[in-house]
């Protein structure tokens, strides 16, 4: 869960706050110069060093309030995906759906599926995947959670997108067997999804 | 008994290790990027790499319930590589993530031109970026390589407590201290340095600025060898405490002048449930 500006503003104290202010103020000259996007400018380096500087439980939320107050567009949130830690590559993933990049920013998403770092794939499955995802890449990273037991609670939207899915509910049914086969346990979560594929009850009435 | 291992190769070791080292007690590491056995041929090879230290390889360490950093720079062989060089101009980027805790491994190979411009460059973007360097002796002509090492240290802006001079001896072991650097102790399995001379070493020059590590990689080494250190220094007569100090404090003291380590990691939970380590329960 991201914290808020005001909330980081009564957590933070002394050189973590003045840090803090410094860097979305430099965020903030650079949403109001995009034109100057060009390489990259102080407040990304800032992104690097937020977790030493406010707190590693804070670090997501501090780079999350600098991608939104930069206003960050695809050039910036690739480079600081593609040029960050694990740690920085969550934050902008984290972030992804409260900037105005509709489906460019993808790849970063898929990136991140492709990997077996569970901070990343949890950080994956959010808003902006189930906003854009198409449906055989949003089945696999669901699949994906249950392989690595990333809990499904992080897959954002998953009851609206799971229902009435059909191939969704045969992929999940084919795990179960091949775990089966194996004497090995089906993960809970497993279960979670696969009722959630049911048809919804007005689409039943129609049919 | 806590082990900090301030020099080992993670990259090129099994989850088994990662598992031996947390029962023998090693609970942070420091992974210096260096060369891979295999020379690189291109600056992106290089930062696949350094972006492993900084994801997948913390990662994997966390799982196992130690507390992961790295140290990054271009290390001195491949530095004589004009194919390699341009890796310079990106360490900026690299040397500002919260997990580096020094520049390094810098230091000498073969005592080159090339070298010699890429370790003082090195050692000036330790100062830029206020963080400690790690400095590799070389394997051949090591006496020399040594005094030419302290020559450049002496030569740079960095200061000597900020500087660990690496895979020390008897033969290297005084002038290194001397030079008011850290002297760092890489045991092996039978050949550059074993536990018992380590002993021998400690026992002659005490415990202060002297770190020890497996350096354990892709060739014969050992992950353990930082415990069977500390099991000699006790059974040779030392206490607890030297113990502690050597193999934990001393570590943390030098890297913590980085400001930058994290040593609270959560201990291992469920090792034997699924993780996306353990294949994701393919």
């Amino acid at each position: 869960m991201l914290t808020s500006r005001k909330e980081l503003d009564d957590r933070l104290r002394g050189a973590a706050r003045a840090w803090l202010d410094e860097a979305l103020a430099e965020a903030a000259h650079a949403a109001g110069h995009p034109d100057s996007d060009t390489g990259s400018p102080p407040w990304e380096l800032r992104f690097a060093s937020a977790g030493r500087q406010c707190g590693l439980e804070h670090a997501d939320s501090v780079r999350a309030l600098l991608l939104l107050e930069a206003r960050a567009g695809l050039p910036a949130v690739t480079r600081l995906y593609e040029q960050g830690t694990a740690a920085e590559r969550r934050a902008v993933l984290l972030t992804l759906d409260r900037l105005d990049l509709g489906a460019t920013a993808l790849p970063l998403v898929e990136d991140a599926l492709r990997t077996n770092d569970t901070r990343l794939v949890s950080a994956a499955v959010g808003p902006y995947a189930a906003a854009h995802l198409d449906a055989h890449g949003w089945r696999h990273a669901v699949l994906k959670c249950l392989f690595t037991e990333v809990p499904v609670e992080a897959v954002a939207d998953l009851g609206r997108r799971a229902r009435g899915d059909a191939e969704l509910a045969r992929m999940l049914g084919d795990f179960a067997a091949e775990r089966t086969a194996a004497g090995r346990e089906v993960p809970a979560d497993l279960r979670t999804v696969l009722d959630l594929t049911a048809p919804a009850p007005t689409s039943r009435e129609e049919s | 008994m806590r082990i900090f291992d301030p020099h080992i190769h993670m990259t090129s070791r099994t989850t088994d290790d990662y598992r031996a080292m947390y029962d023998a007690g090693v609970r942070a590491l420091v992974e210096p990027s260096f060369w891979l056995g295999q020379p690189r041929t291109s600056p992106a090879a290089f930062f696949d790499y350094f972006d492993a230290l900084l994801g997948w390889e913390p990662f994997r360490a966390s799982q196992y319930g130690i507390a992961h950093h790295c140290t990054i720079a271009l290390n001195p062989k491949e530095a004589n590589d004009p194919r390699c060089t341009p890796v310079l101009d990106a360490l900026p980027r690299y040397l500002v993530k919260d997990s580096v805790v020094a520049v390094g491994e810098i230091g000498y190979d073969s005592m080159t031109p090339a070298e010699d411009t890429a370790l003082a460059a090195q050692l000036q973007l330790a100062v830029e970026h206020g963080l400690p360097a790690l400095v590799h002796t070389p394997h051949r002509d090591k006496l020399a390589g040594l005094h030419r090492t302290i020559d450049v240290v002496r030569e740079s802006d960095l200061r000597p407590e900020y500087v660990l001079l690496d895979h020390l001896n008897e033969t290297t072991v005084k002038d290194a201290l001397d030079s008011g650097c850290w002297a760092g102790f890489s045991i092996y399995p039978d050949t550059k340095m074993d536990e018992d001379r380590m002993v021998t070493i400690l026992r002659t020059f005490g415990t202060d600025r002297i770190l020890v590590n497996s350096a354990a990689d892709w060739g014969r080494s050992d992950p353990l060898k930082t415990r069977k250190v500390a099991d000699a220094m006790l059974e040779a007569g030392f206490d607890e405490d030297d113990v502690d100090k050597v193999l934990w404090r001393n570590p943390v003291a030098f890297y913590g002048q980085s400001g930058r380590l994290q040593l609270d990691t959560a201990a291992p939970d469920g090792l034997h449930e699924g993780n996306s380590i353990l294949r994701g329960g393919e």
